[in-house]
């Protein structure tokens, strides 16, 4: 294919700055962890609070010798779909259920946004009362975090259908059935692939607050362990642990957005 | 020839949390077999209520409307609504499986109709890859898969940039004619009722009553395009203009 100059200067200078991008992404992760090698190593900084990368290497390597690293990793995995999947399936019933019905919507809509203003977090000492010092607790909290967001976003997808396509429809004497299941939900289709990505990072964020609170396994776990007997190479592994995690559940879900919208 | 519908004094209330809205009064007239007849008029005047009522979609108030015996409506809106997740083919039975009667030989008809006018090659596309005459099309054969005797219009050129316009109302028109439809289409645009129209029934402002029916008479009716070159077509804009007393 022919390409003139103009074109060819054109796609290099993308291309260029592609790679600055990522080289400047690379230097700075790089950087970052030799000068907090380095400063910790002369004592600069304290390696006690500061902890640094060689201590949290080898604290996920006794982790991993110990047995422990990745059980630690599942539960949190664990606990993250099961309320990923909760929060999405009820999400999408009661928004059904709203749709439906609107006097419902309308009854619940001021207790909705009372809850969703609230912080969660304050909920926490009630649920362990209630539900007991386990994984049921965690997994309410996620709940508690991603339900109502994802009840909004699907229940304003349903109410953002074409006017006039359903107006095409009741031209066809359609039931309010064949409008839901024939249109309304088909056309939420990417609405709801979209509150996927959202849905992940919140449950993320209520599962660890869930196990911050109570819980004997799970990244949540380790951080909150560290903290207490003050060793802070376990808290930082733990945030790095958890930052690879949530960097790979947030692919998976756009991956999965990608293929579910360009299946065509 | 036989009235297919006779409406008579015709009335709509509407009830708001502000009082009651009169939106139509007294309308009456009937409709022969194969007539195209437009109704004109301001927007917000109620013409569209008109349109929903003799559709079965609203509730009159007062008045009657009677319908000549198994008399079956297509209804025709200003956005062609296709879905985009349906094939021109599922788009153009969809009408045919929400009623429940996709039967064989109504899927014929249907697949008749999208090669007779032109979609054979996009039977299996999605609305997507079609260009807003073929979307207009495509949702009329939505409308006349059900083999309706009577069509209603609703404005059905309004979401199209001029140029389209008139070129799509040429090919709806034809492809009404063609099928032998007696048709109603609302409309604010007067050179469009002219064009396409046997009778204008044009609306006062709301609430809505029969300000005045004409008989549109062209010499070399032919095809809406061309009809917009009749001598008399001037003379029916201006005074058509008129009763519409258009005020910013």
């Amino acid at each position: 294919m022919y390409q003139s100059d103009n074109q060819k200067n054109y796609l290099k200078r993308i291309q260029r700055q592609r790679r600055l991008i990522l080289f400047s992404q690379v230097a700075i992760i790089f950087l970052l962890i030799f000068f907090w090698e380095l400063l910790t190593h002369y004592g600069v900084i304290n390696s006690f609070i500061y902890s640094s990368p060689s201590r949290i290497a080898s604290t996920i390597k006794d982790l991993f010798l110990a047995g422990n690293l990745f059980s630690h990793i599942f539960t949190t995995i664990f606990e993250v779909l099961i309320a990923f999947i909760l929060g999405i399936s009820f999400g999408f019933i009661i928004s059904v259920i709203f749709y439906e019905h609107p006097i419902i919507a309308k009854i619940f809509d001021p207790f909705l946004t009372v809850l969703n203003s609230l912080p969660k977090v304050a909920l926490g000492p009630i649920i362990i009362i209630i539900a007991g010092a386990n994984t049921k607790s965690i997994i309410i909290m996620a709940l508690l975090i991603n339900l109502i967001v994802s009840i909004t976003t699907i229940y304003n997808g349903f109410l953002n259908t074409d006017k006039t396509k359903i107006k095409m429809f009741t031209t066809f004497r359609a039931t309010k059935k064949q409008i839901l299941y024939k249109l309304v939900i088909p056309s939420s289709y990417t609405t709801i692939i979209s509150s996927l990505k959202l849905n992940i990072a919140l449950t993320l964020i209520g599962v660890i607050t869930g196990e911050f609170l109570v819980s004997k396994k799970g990244i949540g776990y380790l951080i909150i362990y560290g903290t207490q007997v003050f060793n802070l190479d376990l808290v930082m592994s733990g945030i790095l642990l958890l930052l690879i995690i949530s960097y790979l559940l947030y692919k998976i879900v756009v991956h999965l957005e990608n293929k579910l919208l360009h299946k065509k | 020839m036989n009235n297919i519908l006779k409406i008579s004094n015709l009335k709509k209330d509407y009830n708001t949390i502000n009082g009651e809205i009169t939106a139509i009064d007294n309308i009456s007239f009937s409709l022969k077999k194969g007539t195209f007849l437009s109704i004109v008029g301001s927007s917000g005047c109620g013409k569209s209520t008109l349109l929903n009522i003799i559709a079965g979609l609203d509730n009159l108030t007062s008045g009657e409307i009677d319908y000549s015996p198994c008399l079956k409506i297509g209804y025709m809106l200003q956005d062609d609504a296709l879905l985009p997740w349906l094939t021109v083919y599922q788009n153009a039975t969809i009408g045919l499986n929400l009623l429940k009667i996709a039967t064989e030989d109504n899927l014929n008809y249907v697949k008749k109709l999208l090669v007779t006018y032109g979609l054979e090659k996009f039977i299996d596309k999605y609305p997507d890859e079609l260009s807003g005459g073929m979307k207009q099309r495509v949702a009329l054969i939505r409308t006349l898969a059900t083999k309706p005797d009577l069509l209603l219009l609703d404005e059905p050129f309004s979401a199209l940039d001029y140029q389209s316009r008139l070129m799509v109302s040429d090919d709806v028109y034809k492809i009404i004619k063609k099928e032998n439809k007696t048709v109603i289409m609302i409309t604010h645009d007067i050179a469009e009722a002219i064009s396409l129209s046997d009778t204008i029934i044009v609306l006062s402002k709301r609430p809505a009553n029969i300000k005045k029916v004409y008989d549109v008479k062209l010499s070399n009716k032919t095809t809406p395009i061309n009809n917009r070159g009749c001598p008399e077509f001037s003379s029916y804009y201006d005074q058509i203009w008129r009763d519409l007393d258009v005020s910013i």
